[in-house]
C-alpha cells in the first residue's frame, strides 16, 4: 500500500476548461453582466461577482425519454397514511415524478440558469470589451515626463555591484583555455610525481623533465591570470522616458433644488461606470467631486452624493472651480484629464454663454474628454431642449472631445455609456 | 489502552498507515475480502472539485463541458449548497482512493475501510465490472486520450476538435455495447493500435491517389438484407457505427469518437450497480469500524463519530420530505446488506418462507460476497429485497395514469404488496429503463445516404423533443448527411414521431 500526498500538486487543473466555458458562453455571460449593471447592482461592478446565465447557453443535449402520457408506476418511501386503493390528488406539476433518467447534466443547473462567479478582471473584460477611451494615444505620447530605469544589455565597465558574475566567468574560462593556462591539478600531480621519484635511482632524467615542465607551468599560471579585466562584464541600465498613465476624473454635478434624489442616483451611476472604466485603462485614477448650486465647491464623495443641498443654479461656477483645482493640482502635461458633468439642464439664463466660452476656450484644450449627461425630467424643458443643452451643443458640434447625451431612466445609463465610449472606426 | 490507533481528530501519515494495517487485517482475515492493491492519496478540497469534474477520474482531456461541471460544483460548494465527499475511489488497478485532507482521523479510517476495501472488493469481484471494464489500463488510456486530443487541438484547432467532442458527448449514452461482445477493452493495446494506425497513414500517404479517377461506386440498389449485413446493422452503438461507417470523417475524428466511446463504455456498468456498490462499501466500513472498536483500537468518541456519519449517509427521506423514486443508494444498499446478514444469522419465520436458500445458513459474509459478485442492482433487488426492508422504508406504490385525475395507491408494505413493490423497484433499476432503446436500422447508400434510426418505445414515452433535435443535429454533423429518427411503438410498430436533421451546410 502506498500513501501519496497529492496536496502540493499543481493547482488550477480546471482553469483552462473554465476559460473555455466562458468563451463558449461569452455572449450570454456578457449580456448577463450588463444586465446586472443595468439592474442597478453597480457597486458590484468593481468587485466582480456572481451572475446567472440561461442554462441553454451551455446545453449538453442527449437522447432521453420523457414521460408524457400513459401509465407508470412509482415506488416511494415513507408511507404513513396510505392503504391499498387510496386515491391521492395529483400534485401540481408532477412532483414525485422526475421523469426518469433525464438528469444527464449533473448539478449546477436550475430552472433559473447557470451561475458563474467572475473575478473582477473577467467581469470588467467582458463588461468593457468593445469600449475604448477616445483620444488617448495622442496625449500619452505628448506627456512623457517620468523616467524609468531599465536593463539594456552589458558593458565592459561599471560598478562592482553590477558585475554579471556568470558572464564574467564564462569569458574568463574561454580566455584561460585559449591561452592554455595549466590547471592547478596538473601542477599538483607533477609535484606529487616529483616527490615520489626524487631519490629513486635511474629516474634522474624524468625528474629533470618534470622540473622543467613545472617551471614552465608555474610561469604560465603567473602570466595568465584567473580573471583579467578584459573578462569583466557589467549589467548596464539606461533611463527611458515613460508615458504617463495616470488620470484624474472630475465629477461635476448640479445639486440645486431641481435635482431630485432619483436624478442624483442616475448621475452617480454614470460617474461610477466612468470611474471603473478609467481604472481599467490607467494605473492610477484620482477623483475630484465638485458640486454646485449657485456656488461650486469641492467635496468628498459622501457629501457629494448624499448631502442634500438646494438653491439656484449657476453652472459656470462649477466649471471655474474645476479649472482652479486642475491648475492647482493636476497640470495637463502630466495628467490625463476627464470631466463628467451631470445636470438637469437648468441654468440661470445669462450664465449659459459664459459656460460655453469657458468650455471652448479654457477647458476643452486641457482635457482628454468631456462628457455631459443631461438627466431629463423636470420643468426646465423648452421645446425638448434645455437652455444649457443648446449652449453646449454649439460647442460639442465643433469639438470631438466633447460629447453629450440625455438620460431619462436607469435603463438608459448603460446604453448611453456604451454609446459614448464605443469603439470608433476611424471616424474623425 | 496503548492499542489505540490514534487519539483525537488530527491525522498524520503515521495514523493513516496504522489504521490501514489494522483495517487490512480485519478485511482479509475476518471478512476475507479480495482486493486490488491499494494506493491512498491525500488531496485538498480544490483537488476534490477537480476530481468531481472529471467523473471521479484523476485526469481527463480538455473540454468546455468539464469546465461547466467545475464551475457548477465550485459555485455550489462555495455557497455551501453542497458538501464534498469524504473520498473518491477509482476502479483501477492499483485501486486509487482519494482522501480529503479535511477529514478527521476517524473519517480517514472510515473511508479507508469504505473505499480501499469495500468498493475495491466490489470492483474486483462484481461480474459486471469484470466483464465490461479493464481496471489495469484505464489510467494509461486516459493519459493517452488527453495527449491525443491535445495534439489534435494543436494540429487541427480547438474548434474542430470541440465540434467532434460536442457531438460525441451528446451521443455517449448511445455509445456503448450493451449486449453483445462484452469484452473488456484492452486499453494498452488500444493505445499502441492508435499509434500504429497513425504511423501507417503517414507512411502510405500519397497525394497522387487523389488524381486517380474514381470508378462508379454504386451499381444500383443492392439487396437490403445484404446491405444491412455489410454495415453490421442494426447497430445500437451509434458512436461505434459512426466511427466505422461515417463516410466523411477524417481518421483523427474517428479516433476521438473512439476515445469518447471507450470511456463511456468504461463508465457504463457504474449506474447499473451503484446501489449494491455503495451498500457493499457502507456495510463493510461499518462492520470493520465496529470490529476496531471491539478490539479497542478506536475509542468510544471515534465510534460515535462513525455512527454519526454513517447515519447521515444512509438517511432515506420520505416521499413528503424530498425523497423521490430515486432511492438513496447508500440507504437502500446498506439496509439490504445488513438485512441479508441478519437473515443468514438470525432469521424469522417470514425470512425462512421468503429465503429458504439462505435463511439461517450462518454464513453472512459468504452469502453477501456471492451476491456482490453475481448480481447487479436490478437482479439483486429482485432476488433479495425482503419484506422486512420494505416495511422499514414503508414503501408504497403509486399508479400514475394520466387519464385519471388522481394517483392510485395500488400496493403498500403489506403481505399483498411485497411482491408488487419488489418488482417495481427492480424495474426501476433495470438498465433498459435507464437508456432509450435506439438503433441504426438502415442507410440509403444508393440515394441520398440518409441514415435511418429507430427508437422503440411506447406511447407517452417519447424522446424529449428539444434535446432530440439538438442531438440529432450533432449526429447529422458527424454522419455528414441527413439523419432520420423514427419513434415506433414496441409492440405494434406504428410510427409515433419522426425527427429529421440535416448537417450544417459547410462551404465545400
Amino acid at each position: 500500500m502506498d500513501i501519496i500526498d497529492r496536496r502540493p500538486n499543481p493547482h488550477g487543473k480546471n482553469l483552462e476548461n473554465r476559460r473555455r466555458v466562458l468563451d463558449r458562453a461569452r455572449g450570454a455571460v456578457q449580456a448577463a453582466a450588463r444586465d446586472a449593471v443595468a439592474a442597478g447592482k453597480l457597486r458590484e461592478v468593481g468587485q466582480g461577482g456572481a451572475i446567472s446565465i440561461p442554462s441553454d447557453a451551455l446545453d449538453e443535449p442527449s437522447l432521453h425519454r420523457v414521460f408524457s402520457s400513459g401509465v407508470r408506476e412509482v415506488v416511494l418511501s415513507g408511507n404513513r397514511q396510505f392503504s391499498t386503493g387510496d386515491k391521492v390528488q395529483r400534485p401540481p406539476s408532477g412532483k414525485g415524478g422526475g421523469g426518469g433518467p433525464g438528469q444527464a447534466g449533473g448539478e449546477g443547473k436550475g430552472e433559473d440558469g447557470f451561475r458563474f462567479v467572475l473575478s473582477r478582471d473577467e467581469f470588467l473584460d467582458l463588461f468593457f470589451e468593445d469600449l475604448e477611451l477616445p483620444d488617448l494615444v495622442k496625449r500619452q505620447i505628448a506627456t512623457t515626463d517620468s523616467l524609468a530605469v531599465s536593463r539594456s544589455g552589458l558593458s565592459s565597465e561599471g560598478s562592482p555591484s553590477q558585475l554579471d558574475l556568470g558572464r564574467t566567468m564564462r569569458h574568463s574560462m574561454a580566455r584561460r583555455i585559449g591561452l592554455k593556462r595549466p590547471k592547478p591539478e596538473l601542477v599538483d600531480s607533477l609535484e606529487d610525481e616529483l616527490a615520489t621519484l626524487r631519490g629513486v635511482t635511474g629516474s634522474e632524467e624524468r625528474v629533470a623533465a618534470i622540473e622543467a615542465e613545472l617551471v614552465e607551468a608555474r610561469r604560465r599560471i603567473r602570466r595568465v591570470p584567473w580573471i583579467d579585466p578584459v573578462d569583466m562584464r557589467f549589467r548596464r541600465f539606461t533611463v527611458t522616458p515613460k508615458p504617463t498613465t495616470r488620470a484624474v476624473m472630475f465629477c461635476l454635478m448640479d445639486v440645486s433644488g431641481s435635482m431630485t434624489e432619483r436624478m442624483k442616483e442616475l448621475a452617480k451611476q454614470f460617474f461610477l461606470l466612468l470611474h471603473v472604466f478609467l481604472e481599467r485603462r490607467y494605473k492610477r485614477v484620482e477623483l475630484v467631486f465638485i458640486r454646485h448650486a449657485e456656488v461650486a465647491e469641492e467635496v468628498d464623495e459622501d457629501t457629494f452624493f448624499h448631502d442634500p443641498r438646494t438653491g439656484g443654479t449657476v453652472v459656470s461656477t462649477a466649471l471655474q472651480e474645476m479649472l482652479r483645482v486642475q491648475e492647482e493640482r493636476y497640470p495637463a502635461e502630466s495628467w490625463n484629464i476627464y470631466v463628467a458633468q451631470a445636470s438637469d439642464g437648468d441654468n440661470t439664463g445669462a450664465d449659459t454663454p459664459k459656460c460655453a466660452s469657458l468650455l471652448r476656450d479654457r477647458i476643452l484644450p486641457q482635457v482628454q474628454y468631456f462628457a455631459y449627461i443631461e438627466i431629463a425630467s423636470s420643468g426646465a424643458v423648452i421645446r425638448g431642449e434645455t437652455d444649457l443643452w443648446r449652449g453646449y451643443r454649439a460647442v460639442a458640434d465643433a469639438e470631438s472631445r466633447m460629447v453629450m447625451r440625455q438620460v431619462g431612466d436607469k435603463r438608459d445609463i448603460f446604453p448611453v455609456f456604451r454609446d459614448l465610449f464605443a469603439k470608433r472606426t476611424e471616424a474623425t | 489502552m496503548s492499542d489505540l490507533l490514534y487519539r483525537g481528530a488530527e491525522w498524520s501519515f503515521e495514523t493513516i498507515r496504522r489504521s490501514y494495517e489494522a483495517i487490512e487485517r480485519i478485511a482479509e482475515d475476518e471478512l476475507k475480502l479480495d482486493v486490488y492493491p491499494n494506493r491512498i492519496e491525500v488531496i485538498t478540497s480544490e483537488q476534490m472539485l477537480d476530481v468531481y469534474t472529471s467523473h471521479g477520474m484523476p485526469l481527463i482531456y480538455r473540454h468546455w463541458s468539464f469546465g461547466k461541471r467545475f464551475v457548477g460544483h465550485e459555485s455550489a460548494y462555495r455557497r455551501g449548497l453542497m458538501g464534498l465527499a469524504y473520498e473518491v475511489v477509482i476502479n483501477s488497478n492499483p485501486c486509487i482512493s482519494y482522501l480529503m485532507e479535511e477529514n478527521s482521523a476517524t473519517m480517514q479510517a472510515l473511508v479507508i475501510a469504505h473505499a480501499a476495501f469495500g468498493h475495491n472488493h466490489f470492483f474486483k469481484n462484481n461480474r459486471l465490472f469484470q466483464e465490461w471494464t479493464e481496471a489495469s489500463g484505464i489510467l494509461d488510456y486516459l493519459e493517452f486520450a488527453r495527449a491525443y486530443i491535445a495534439s489534435c487541438e494543436e494540429r487541427y484547432g480547438v474548434r474542430a476538435v470541440e465540434r467532434i467532442l460536442d457531438a460525441a458527448h451528446a451521443l455517449q449514452n448511445q455509445g456503448v455495447h450493451r449486449h453483445s461482445g462484452a469484452r473488456p477493452t484492452d486499453f494498452r493495446a488500444e493505445e499502441a493500435r492508435a499509434r500504429e494506425r497513425r504511423d501507417h497513414e503517414e507512411r502510405v500517404f500519397n497525394d497522387l491517389w487523389r488524381t486517380v479517377p474514381t470508378t462508379k461506386a454504386d451499381k444500383g440498389p443492392d439487396g437490403e438484407a445484404e446491405r444491412r449485413a455489410r454495415l453490421g446493422l442494426p447497430e445500437e452503438n451509434l458512436l461505434y457505427f459512426l466511427e466505422k461507417q461515417a463516410p466523411r470523417l477524417a481518421p483523427w475524428e474517428r479516433e476521438i469518437i473512439r476515445i469518447v466511446r471507450l470511456i463511456a463504455q468504461y463508465f457504463y456498468p457504474q449506474p447499473q450497480n451503484k446501489m449494491m456498490n455503495e451498500g457493499c462499501a457502507t456495510w463493510v466500513h461499518y462492520r470493520i469500524m465496529e470490529r476496531l472498536h471491539e478490539q479497542n483500537r478506536i475509542d468510544d468518541a471515534s465510534m460515535l463519530e462513525v455512527i454519526h456519519s454513517t447515519t447521515n449517509v444512509i438517511t432515506q427521506p420520505g416521499y413528503d420530505t424530498g425523497g423521490g423514486p430515486n432511492f438513496n443508494p447508500y440507504a437502500l444498499g446498506y439496509a439490504m446488506m445488513s438485512d441479508i446478514a441478519r437473515i443468514c444469522e438470525d432469521p424469522t419465520e417470514e425470512d425462512r418462507r421468503w429465503f429458504p436458500d439462505i435463511a439461517g445458513n450462518g454464513d453472512a459474509i459468504g452469502t453477501l460476497k456471492h451476491g456482490w459478485a453475481e448480481y447487479r442492482d436490478e437482479s439483486f433487488i429482485q432476488q433479495f429485497l425482503s419484506p422486512a426492508v420494505i416495511r422499514r422504508f414503508k414503501l408504497f406504490r403509486l399508479r400514475d395514469d394520466t387519464e385519471k385525475p388522481y394517483l392510485l395507491v395500488d400496493a403498500i408494505h403489506d403481505a399483498e404488496g411485497y411482491r408488487d413493490i419488489r418488482r417495481s423497484v427492480a424495474r426501476f433499476y433495470d438498465p433498459s429503463n435507464l437508456y432509450a432503446d435506439i438503433e441504426v436500422v438502415d442507410v440509403d447508400l444508393s440515394g441520398d445516404r440518409c441514415l435511418k434510426l429507430r427508437h422503440r418505445t411506447e406511447t407517452g414515452h417519447l424522446l424529449d423533443e428539444k434535446d432530440a433535435k439538438a442531438t440529432l443535429k450533432h449526429l447529422a454533423d458527424l454522419w455528414g448527411y441527413e439523419v432520420k429518427l423514427l419513434e415506433v411503438d414496441r409492440t405494434t410498430d406504428s410510427v409515433l414521431a419522426t425527427h429529421i436533421a440535416s448537417p450544417p451546410r459547410v462551404p465545400a
